[in-house]
């Protein structure tokens, strides 16, 4: 079978979020069952989750998760590990042997620190080091691939129907702050571990429900900027743009939004002028980032979650809260079999994004109110 | 009246259970994102308690289907015929590609509501929505009617771009004290409801304040506009300009 990078057919899908306001952690039971009334919006080609504040014990290290297809891929990417970091912890990623999922890689977890020679030798920030060290591995040894690399968070996914990829994972051992998840409808590309949601680099990661239009162009446009797109799939391309424009350049998600789904000109034309400058210098001064084609899309960061419909509103989401907790999901119904009574039950317009953010400031704890005018 | 547990059910045992049950009465409970209920459905009603799935009462051609609840996406997806009475919110593409019969939805509804309905003949088919609906109202409108009653008297009844592509059909648009129409493309135009219009929708209406039991006197408080094709312009490159 051919591999993702290596084909590219021409997806539904069903993306899910769980984002807590407070220190009261959501169990992983509760966004397998979320993702799971979503079935048939997959196809059992990919399955994925990403938890976030899940490793406190190790809150100040890096975790790589990493697939290795061989024995040969492990020892070759461990030895350039070693190289660069000092690995504090190695193990196995705990999962359960299940016949829904089969043909599994190797799946290893890493908590590291770089080396402090080697990172004073890079001239690099630590972020930096640690985004071309991923890159490194990911480009050059065959076999291996890190699906996960930020800190106090992790990625896990598969090919299989999400709900079994979270039993898998034993994801209910997990305690988090935000959840993301992903039910895959491969439609570009054939399906394989490392092309499953969520895809994530740092603390960014991204599931996306969509299939963007300008992935080509982006894809050129990211990789001037010394990212490499390995798998042709459009998530991945995603994910590089918020750590470009957020890491790299220092955009807010709200501006990254108004990129990424920038408004019509005709909308623009029609903004008050402050308004209209800061549209007109996003959209003229990163035109490459613009996404087009239907995308709704979740994307977690340390410390908070965002939401993004592209700006036809192509794809459906909803979001749903309730006291301390966010539910976000491509259906409604995903939402109330966790949580029947929201207090409150939305749908984002297309372009707005909505950001929920952990801040002690209680006032800042709600969805910002996006002042800009959208489509 | 039978009643159904959809509890951990999917959507191909409960609705071969619903038809099973000869298309008379059937009351489905605790639904949880079971799609296509009601699919095609001539004779006998639904009602549903809890979150029905996408494409709620798709080809539907005759019966009723009654949500206490709020629906999702595509409800009445090239529905035929029938009736189909929301107690909550519709989602986006609600009566996407609709021919013919009436969808009633109290709360509001989502993206592109109406898009690509059509008539023909005595084929005439009606959305009437009580509180706001999202953008692309009524695109591509061919035919039929869609009606946003802001009963809620929000400052705008719809979102953007309201009848882009629109060649047929009537979008109709309430507003109340402080509320404004939406800016309308070029291929629209707006005109304050004549006697004319407001007969075409008067019997749908009155089904409307009853079903919802809604004051008349609520309703007519408001102003009713008329949204049409624009003859002199039919088309613009909205898609393409940009």
């Amino acid at each position: 079978m051919k591999k993702e990078g290596e084909i590219r057919i021409p997806s539904g899908c069903a993306i899910s979020g769980i984002f807590s306001k407070s220190d009261r952690k959501i169990g992983g039971e509760d966004i397998i069952r979320s993702i799971a009334v979503m079935h048939d919006r997959s196809n059992g080609l990919g399955g994925g989750f990403a938890g976030y504040g899940i490793y406190p014990q190790y809150k100040d290290f890096y975790a790589f998760h990493v697939f290795y297809e061989n024995r040969d891929a492990k020892k070759e990417c461990e030895a350039i590990l070693e190289s660069l970091y000092d690995i504090i912890n190695l193990s196995k990623i705990p999962v359960r042997k299940i016949p829904e999922i089969t043909d599994e890689p190797l799946i290893w977890r890493y908590f590291v620190t770089p080396l402090p020679s080697k990172l004073a030798d890079s001239q690099l920030d630590e972020r930096e080091f640690v985004v071309r060290s991923v890159f490194r591995v990911n480009i050059t040894v065959r076999g291996a691939y890190i699906f996960s690399s930020g800190k106090n968070m992790g990625v896990f996914k598969g090919v299989g129907f999400p709900e079994d990829i979270g039993r898998f994972y034993r994801l209910e051992e997990y305690e988090a702050d935000c959840f993301t998840a992903h039910g895959r409808y491969p439609t570009n590309t054939p399906g394989w571990w490392g092309g499953a949601h969520p895809f994530a680099l740092l603390d960014y990661s991204v599931v996306h429900n969509g299939e963007i239009s300008s992935y080509d162009a982006n894809r050129r446009a990211i990789e001037v900027h010394g990212y490499k797109c390995t798998l042709q799939t459009d998530t991945e391309v995603i994910t590089y743009i918020f750590d470009y424009l957020n890491r790299r350049i220092g955009l807010s998600f709200r501006e990254i939004a108004s990129v990424i789904a920038a408004p019509f000109w005709q909308t623009i034309e029609k903004m008050e002028p402050e308004e209209r400058q800061i549209h007109e210098y996003l959209r003229n001064a990163f035109e490459s980032q613009l996404i087009t084609g239907p995308f709704s899309i979740l994307v977690g960061f340390e410390g908070g979650l965002m939401a993004l419909n592209d700006r036809l509103k192509l794809r459906s989401m909803v979001v749903g809260e309730k006291e301390d907790r966010v539910y976000i999901a491509s259906e409604e119904s995903a939402i109330r079999v966790i949580e029947p009574a929201p207090d409150r039950v939305w749908s984002p317009k297309g372009g707005e994004p909505v950001i929920f953010e952990k801040k002690a400031d209680k006032e800042e704890n709600h969805a910002v109110d996006f002042r800009l005018s959208r489509i | 009246m039978e009643k159904i547990d959809a509890t951990g059910m999917h959507f191909k045992e409960l609705n071969s259970l619903v038809r099973r049950s000869g298309h008379k009465e059937v009351t489905i409970l605790n639904c949880i994102g079971q799609r296509y209920i009601g699919t095609a459905l001539k004779t006998g009603s639904i009602t549903v308690e809890g979150t029905p799935g996408n494409a709620l009462g798709a080809y539907l051609d005759g019966g009723h289907i009654l949500v206490k609840g709020n629906c999702q996406d595509a409800v009445g997806d090239t529905m035929n015929d029938g009736e189909i009475i929301v107690h909550g919110n519709a989602g986006d593409a609600l009566g996407y590609a609709m021919r013919g019969g009436k969808i009633f939805v109290r709360g509001n509804s989502g993206y592109r509501t109406g898009v690509h309905m059509k008539e023909y003949k005595d084929k005439k088919p009606v959305i009437i929505v009580g509180g706001t609906s999202g953008s692309f109202l009524g695109e591509y409108l061919a035919g039929g009617v869609i009606v946003v009653l802001n009963l809620n008297g929000e400052t705008l009844c719809t979102g953007k771009f309201t009848g882009t592509g629109m060649h047929g059909g009537k979008i109709f648009l309430r507003t109340e004290n402080g509320s404004i129409l939406p800016d309308l493309p070029p291929q629209a135009s707006v005109r304050e409801s004549t006697e004319e219009d407001m007969a075409e929708i008067r019997t749908d209406l009155e089904r409307y304040l009853s079903v919802f039991r809604i004051e008349r006197e609520k309703l007519f408080s408001g102003r009713f506009w008329t949204v049409t094709p624009n003859a002199k312009n039919p088309y613009t490159r909205l898609y393409t300009a940009d």
